[in-house]
């Protein structure tokens, strides 16, 4: 680990050199190990140090951007040099702002030991639990286990320095047997939060009851969701049109439908990247304090998140979304939510399957693509577990199924919502906590032979 | 840097690595984007770094480091014995790699003009000229024109005796057009979505691509496709332009010739494969009209190399010969497995094809597509227009979501025009369709020729845990289908 006062000697003295223009630079850095086991094995068991600096300036309002996974003064400033050159050769950004100038940080603390300290015996002790429940029940698991030292850093010439350390921890498992499976993950920053042995317990379960699916014909049904689909939703409202670039350009489902009530008045959406019952990170990558943003207010959209040019824009201040805008992947995405939290309700899962009574109950979607994004159309799979429910209980297993759906209108039909929620990676800097949801219909568009 | 890497080996040996193999990768990108008018972003990025790969107690370790030091190297490479000891704890079986792999050369991406040369301005002018061109068109809302340049240099050595080293460069660019009216938004592309297309070439593709030229016609869709008919709903004839059948290639046959995922060891992520082991050399995966390779030779590929990254030579390998599935992609470690699996016979031989690719420094190998190749047919696109008395034909992908197993797939597409006796006629939005992968190849009777095969560039491919990127190439032209279900929005 690099530690705050490296950090800031590092980029402070980097600054410092810069000769010309506005200058800023996100330092990422960090430890990952993720031990991999499938076919009740570990296969694949690997680990990574690296380290990466992101430097944009500006000369005036022409913007270049460099990057390097050399940590040391020497490569700062050739990164600097070559930001630069590259500015100075490209034309003006007319509705570039300027970097935000500093603002009070107030840390959070996400930094646990024991993740930080976790060893390849630790995980594959873990991993062997794992696979020796799934065994006992002549059952296959696969999965992951990672855990991760995350250090970002902020830094630019008009005074800003933000510092964050953090761990990340994550399971995840798919267990087969037969013509069945399960699936059971969860993310957290404290390693002794992650319970891997009643996970790996739950997704068995799930697996022994997905055994022998049946066909159920595509059609329109209502569906009880767990959490893993629910996040699948919740991600796509966030990634495709919660961002004020979408909405800028008209191509988010907020569109015409701010202010006015649009989802179920159960669902309450907001993003909050401060709260420790997620993965924090207190600040965004241009260095302005996360704010916590109701996306959606009792069914109705409140508006999106802002980094400073789309807040410019539209004479707002930035709500501290920014996106490491040096990464090319990261460019012209705009501002987005990467700590969604859907407000939790007060239904068991048996309140949920009684009040489903009949239709399907379904454990996580899979290969979710938008189709349509002002309605936030998606088609995806089911995956891991999908159940036809009758009278209020599980009645079999069932096929697979393909969907297409307009998520939107799917949650105006929310009709309730579990009593419990689930930290689940998202793969953007944080992680979403949702709870299970009951909708009043879905539309499937096909099946498959499995 | 040699020193580093012999220091490597040489600890994971004395460590107990019974094998161990090193890959120090560096590699330059440079992105340029220009959006609605403005530049972006003008960035380069440098990105070095080493991997150590060890087999010890029977088990594989893997550790990498972006420190380029002898200090370290030590570190890492007892950190990747250490876990490989962590993996036997929880282990079936021995890994078997197979007889040993001992190679030595260089291979390097032919290129006519290193675009690294080519001056920021000129490229900057090029992407505005054509981002300029889009926004002309009335009814246009945003715009983007983006290039990318890559320069992967990389060594790899092992306990075996291979040391090889690899300069790879790839060029891409692409534009795209949005247009919004009424709560519909459309989008066109060129030459391709998804941002670019993209091959391992100079400049010189960047020129070909003619972005400038292109960015009226794709501007002018996006507006038209606002007030197009929807794509009707029906069982019907569908030809789908070529970067189309690439994607359909991608996904429903690159994926499920994985042989790791055949085996399973993707179960919990990328997910599986219907193209199991009892299926090589006698399953009907398509007509007789459908040839597919694996082709990690052909110049200007995606998935073209000299050796793979466990230092197998680039090979080109059947896939689908006449519409019979004959082919894996596979790694030292899978084609083992394969032959202890079927014995050998003509598909199977124990040894690896070469695929086996990492993304940098920082992940393992696993099997990824080279370019998997739709091998051209006879056909003039015209003629096969004319040959159709009824359908729809669709350009350019839009959405794409296949199952895990790679059987149930549907893709969206971002253009559509309906087929009338032998004739392109109206013009349809929003148009998907969807089948299942054996019946749909099955149901190809026809792919046009040589004069419209192009070799895509897939540059978004994501597999395994932590997640890697892969290029991937696949040579395509368009191609009929028949009796294939399409529907539009829902």
């Amino acid at each position: 680990m690099l530690g705050e006062r490296r950090v800031a000697e590092l980029l402070k003295g980097a600054l410092a050199q810069a000769r010309i223009g506005e200058v800023e630079i996100v330092l990422l850095a960090g430890h990952e190990a993720l031990t991999r086991f499938a076919n009740n094995t570990i296969h694949q068991n690997v680990a990574e140090t690296n380290g990466e600096a992101a430097v944009r300036l500006a000369v005036g309002k022409r913007l270049g951007s460099a990057i390097t996974n050399r940590l040391d003064p020497e490569a700062l400033a050739q990164a600097i040099a070559q930001a630069e050159a590259s500015a100075r050769r490209a034309p003006e950004t007319p509705d570039f702002p300027g970097f935000p100038a500093p603002q009070p940080t107030e840390p959070v603390f996400a930094f646990d030991e024991a993740a930080a300290g976790a060893t390849p015996e630790d995980r594959a002790r873990l991993v062997g639990e794992v696979i020796r429940l799934a065994e006992e029940v002549g059952a296959v698991a696969s999965g992951a286990l990672s855990t991760a030292v995350e250090e970002v850093a902020v830094a630019n010439s008009k005074g800003v320095f933000c510092y964050h350390a953090g761990t990340r921890v994550r399971f995840r498992t798919v267990v087969h047997r037969e013509d069945g499976s399960g699936y059971a993950e969860r993310a957290a920053w404290r390693w002794d939060a992650l319970h891997v042995p009643s996970l790996a317990r739950s997704a068995v379960d799930r697996a022994l009851q997905a055994q022998h699916p049946r066909e159920v014909p595509p059609g329109v049904y209502p569906v009880l969701l767990d959490p893993y689909a629910v996040q699948d939703m919740v991600s796509w409202l966030g990634y495709a049109g919660a961002g004020a670039l979408a909405v800028q350009e008209g191509r988010s489902w907020m569109n015409d439908r701010i202010g006015t009530k649009v989802l179920s008045d159960l669902l309450t959406l907001w993003d909050d990247g401060r709260d420790p019952a997620g993965i924090p990170l207190p600040f965004d990558f241009e260095g302005v304090p996360r704010q916590r943003v109701v996306i959606v207010d009792r069914g109705v959209p409140r508006g999106p998140v802002y980094d400073t040019v789309t807040a410019a824009r539209d004479g707002k201040p930035s709500t501290g979304h920014a996106l490491p805008k040096a990464w090319p992947e990261a460019a012209s995405l705009g501002p987005l939510p990467t700590h969604l939290f859907l407000a939790v309700g007060d239904a068991t899962t048996e309140d949920l399957l009684r009040a489903l009574g009949e239709g399907l109950y379904i454990t996580r979607f899979w290969y979710t693509r938008l189709v349509h994004p002002r309605d936030c159309v998606v088609t995806g799979m089911t995956r891991d577990g999908v159940f036809w429910v009758e009278g209020g209980e599980i009645a079999y297993p069932v096929r697979n199924l393909r969907f297409t759906q307009g998520y939107v209108q799917a949650l105006a039909g929310a009709k309730q919502v579990g009593n419990e929620t689930y930290l689940l990676s998202n793969g953007r800097f944080g992680a979403d906590r949702v709870p299970a949801l009951l909708l009043e219909s879905f539309t499937f568009t096909g099946v498959t032979e499995y | 840097m040699d020193e580093l890497i012999a220091r490597t080996l040489n600890a994971a040996q004395l460590r107990g690595a019974s094998y161990a193999d090193v890959r120090v990768v560096e590699t330059t990108r440079q992105s340029l984007l220009v959006r609605n008018g403005t530049v972006q972003g003008i960035g380069q990025s440098e990105d070095v770094g080493f991997g150590v790969r060890v087999v010890a107690d029977g088990a594989l370790g893997f550790a990498s480091s972006h420190r380029m030091e002898l200090e370290e190297a030590e570190r890492v490479a007892d950190l990747a014995v250490r876990i490989a000891r962590a993996s036997a704890l929880v282990k079936r079986e021995d890994v078997d790699l197979g007889p040993p792999v001992v190679q030595r050369g260089t291979y390097r991406t032919p290129v006519e003009i290193d675009p690294f040369t080519v001056s920021l301005e000129a490229k900057l002018e090029l992407l505005l000229r054509a981002d300029a061109e889009m926004r002309r068109v009335r009814g246009v809302t945003s715009t983007e024109a983006e290039m990318v340049f890559i320069r992967q240099r990389k060594t790899f050595a092992s306990t075996e005796g291979s040391w090889i080293t690899q300069e790879i460069l790839e060029s891409g660019c692409g534009i795209e057009a949005t247009a919004v009216r009424d709560g519909e938004v459309q989008r066109r592309s060129y030459p391709n979505s998804v941002g670019r297309h993209q091959q391992t070439r100079g400049y010189e593709f960047i020129l070909e691509q003619d972005l400038v030229a292109h960015a009226p016609r794709i501007a002018e869709e996006a507006v038209a496709l606002l007030s197009a008919d929807p794509c009707p709903d029906a069982v019907t004839t569908l030809i789908l332009g070529g970067s189309q059948v690439a994607l359909q290639i991608h996904e429903s046959c690159g994926h499920a010739i994985e042989l790791d995922r055949v085996f399973g060891t993707e179960a919990a992520y990328a997910g599986t494969s219907f193209l199991t082991p009892d299926r090589l050399g006698r399953f009907r995966y398509g007509s007789e009209v459908v040839n597919i390779v694996a082709d990690a030779t052909i110049p200007g590929g995606l998935g073209t190399f000299g050796w793979d990254d466990e230092g197998v030579p680039a090979q080109r390998v059947d896939i689908v010969r006449e519409g019979i599935f004959v082919g894996y992609l596979t790694d030292r470690q899978s084609a083992r497995r394969l032959l202890r699996w079927l014995g050998p016979s003509p598909y199977v031989t124990g040894e690896s094809n070469g695929a086996a690719r990492a993304m940098s420094w920082n992940r393992i190998p696993l099997i990824r597509m080279t370019n998997i190749n739709l091998l051209p047919g006879t056909w003039r696109l015209e003629d096969l227009i004319a040959d159709t008395d009824e359908g729809i034909f669709m350009d350019t992908n839009r959405s794409w979501s296949i199952d895990d197993r790679r059987l149930n797939f549907q893709f969206g597409c971002e253009i559509a025009w309906e087929i009338k006796r032998g004739k392109r006629t109206r013009l349809l939005r929003n148009p998907i369709y969807t089948g299942i992968t054996p019946e749909f190849w099955r149901s190809c009777d026809a792919v046009c020729s040589e004069e419209h095969w192009v070799l895509w560039g897939t540059p978004n491919c994501g597999k395994g845990e932590p997640g890697q990127i892969a290029h991937t190439g696949h040579g395509a032209s368009p191609a009929r289908f028949r009796n294939v279900r399409v529907f539009g929005k829902r």
